[in-house]
């Protein structure tokens, strides 16, 4: 009486094949990167946040006078500025809002239950992040140099360092976001902090041209510390002041540190 | 101690659970719970919603901590061993879990990659129905298209172990009833399947064994059918021609008490029903009253659930047989 339908085929399916076990932990996590990469290119907003935004800007405000207030080249000033905003944007906006409607979605949690297991998937997470970057990072400084006859003056290896800084203290702060906040107010919040740091982070303006009451709260953002490290990493000098390091450095482990111990996989 | 039944204590368990507790907050989720599931079986948490069935559930695939108690799946820690453990366990979540962006094959081809020798995606979504869906986007799908996803993504690393926590929720009659042919294939296959429902009907189709859980305790464990017996005696219904004074009646072999269901009706409980059908129908002919109609039953699972379900709220009136108590 009951149907055969789909059960023996289903049986049948499950006992083929070798002894089972897990796949080989790189495997699984690649595997992970791969669909959290495509994924996060799939979504509209994520590319406009990540690769269009920061271009724009920097195409816009190279053409203009406002950002280093007439001394020296614009392009110098912003590079590193805008560079700060691209890593900004993939680690806390991108990644702190898919990861905080992950949360809600439970897709960190069954992910967390399957083989991948949470370590594998925040790897796998931050490997899509850096492949990011890495676009992020080439794209600007080929528009920088081609359209604007950018060149790095100082220590490009020293940049990068302090870029890698950065953009590991910006994905902890998102995923830091998504473990304390609801999904919806996630969203608003990296948005909310991604506009702040345009304006006040040394982004697009010096910090020193802000109003004299901001300055002390603007010295010491997150996005302050990365941009003005990469325009000394990069400037003639190519070397990042002792404060500047501290500063970064302080970034780094508090947001590291308590992302670690705050985040939740529900 | 394992509970009677079901190979119990012949096969290292499966799934064991000695004096589990679960609190949050003031609220004990799981109280002294000791339960064993056998290799092979499947076990249905039967309960009602905040019964606990969840926590216990979760507890064994290591979501959560118990705050007393020991459990051991497959022999290990849900939480110590859980790299050891992951890859050998299927899990359907209550709900959620799903990337909404992503397409059900990429979903899971991902999971399959996670995986030795899973079984190959593409036959996966054939076998469960869900080939024709294979390339839309999670958002897209209707609930119960969600749950078979679900499903497929705890089968594809084609796992010893199954925890399925109410697979069936939001369900439209066809898909369940192609679940149960699914749970039905992998329990012959010889699967171990944790099943959690708070549908009566679902839990006696499906199981070996079912656990009435309830408040966070675990008032009882047994087959389906030993269940039904248990709470309520087998019983008599008889229609007769005339009227029967009930207070007449002798005390009848393996009977109980009678009640009087009409003029003309009346039911008797008994522990025998071939004895005490053989006395009455001769008590019966005594009083010279035709008898028109007998009809014997047994309580249903419903009745012994709401039974002791009912009774954990007045724990003095409880009366179930120790045995069935884990």
């Amino acid at each position: 009486m009951r149907a055969a339908g789909a059960g023996p085929e289903l049986a049948a399916l499950l006992e083929a094949g070798g002894p089972s076990g897990p796949a080989a932990w790189g495997r699984r996590t690649l595997a992970q990167a791969a669909i959290e990469l495509r994924l996060t290119l799939r979504q509209g907003e994520n590319l406009l946040v990540t690769v269009v935004i920061p271009i724009v800007l920097l195409v816009f405000f190279a053409g203009s006078r406002i950002a280093t207030g007439g001394r020296g080249r614009a392009i110098d000033f912003l590079l590193p500025g805008i560079l700060t905003l691209a890593v900004m944007s993939t680690g806390m906006v991108s990644l702190g809002i898919a990861t905080g409607y992950q949360r809600a979605y439970g897709v960190l949690k069954r992910l967390g239950g399957s083989p991948l297991g949470p370590p594998g998937l925040l790897v796998g997470k931050g490997l899509s992040v850096l492949a990011i970057e890495v676009v992020q990072v080439m794209g600007l400084g080929l528009v920088a140099a081609l359209g604007y006859g950018w060149r790095a003056h100082g220590a490009w290896p020293l940049a990068l360092v302090v870029l890698a800084v950065g953009a590991t203290t910006f994905a902890a702060l998102g995923l830091l976001l998504a473990s304390g906040l609801r999904a919806e107010v996630t969203l608003g919040a990296a948005n909310g902090l991604y506009l702040l740091f345009l304006v006040l982070g040394g982004v697009v303006l010096p910090v020193s041209h802000l109003p004299g009451f901001i300055q002390p709260l603007a010295r010491v953002l997150p996005a302050t510390a990365l941009s003005q490290g990469l325009r000394a990493a990069l400037g003639p000098a190519g070397r990042v002041a002792p404060e500047d390091w501290a500063l970064l450095a302080v970034w780094l482990a508090g947001s590291v540190g308590l992302a670690v111990r705050r985040f939740r996989w529900e | 101690m394992a509970p009677a039944g079901a190979g119990g204590e012949a096969a290292p368990a499966a799934i064991a659970l000695d004096g589990v507790g679960r609190r949050f907050g003031r609220t004990l989720a799981l109280e002294q719970v000791t339960l064993r599931v056998a290799a092979g079986e499947c076990l249905a948490l039967l309960g009602p919603n905040g019964a606990g069935k969840t926590t216990l559930v979760e507890c064994c695939e290591g979501y959560q901590r118990p705050d007393a108690g020991r459990i051991r799946v497959l022999g290990l820690d849900p939480i110590a061993d859980a790299g050891r453990l992951r890859w050998r366990v299927g899990i359907m979540l209550q709900q959620g879990g799903l990337y909404p962006q992503i397409r059900v094959a990429e979903l899971v081809h991902l999971f399959a990659r996670f995986y030795r020798t899973p079984a190959a995606p593409d036959r996966l979504l054939d076998a469960i129905g869900l080939a024709p869906r294979r390339g839309a986007r999670v958002k897209q799908l209707s609930g119960g298209e969600r749950q078979r996803l679900s499903l497929a993504l705890a089968l594809v690393g084609r796992p010893a172990l199954l925890f399925l926590d109410e697979p069936t929720s939001g369900m439209d009659p066809a898909a369940r009833r192609t679940t149960f042919e699914l749970v039905q294939a992998l329990h012959r296959r010889g699967t171990t399947i944790l099943l959690s429902t708070h549908d009566l009907g679902e839990a006696e189709r499906l199981a070996d064994r079912i656990a009435i859980l309830h408040h966070g305790r675990l008032l009882a464990v047994d087959e389906p059918q030993a269940l039904s017996h248990l709470g309520a005696a087998d019983r008599l219904q008889v229609e007769t021609a005339a009227a029967v004074d009930l207070r007449r009646l002798p005390r009848l072999p393996g009977a109980g008490a009678a009640s009087a269901d009409g003029p003309t009706r009346f039911s008797l409980e008994t522990t025998d029903p071939a004895a005490t059908l053989a006395a009455l129908t001769a008590w019966l002919r005594d009083e010279k009253v035709a008898c028109r109609s007998v009809r014997a039953g047994s309580a249903t699972l419903e009745e012994v659930f709401l039974q002791l379900t009912g009774e954990a709220t007045a724990p003095a009136e409880r009366r179930a047989p120790a045995r069935t108590f884990a």
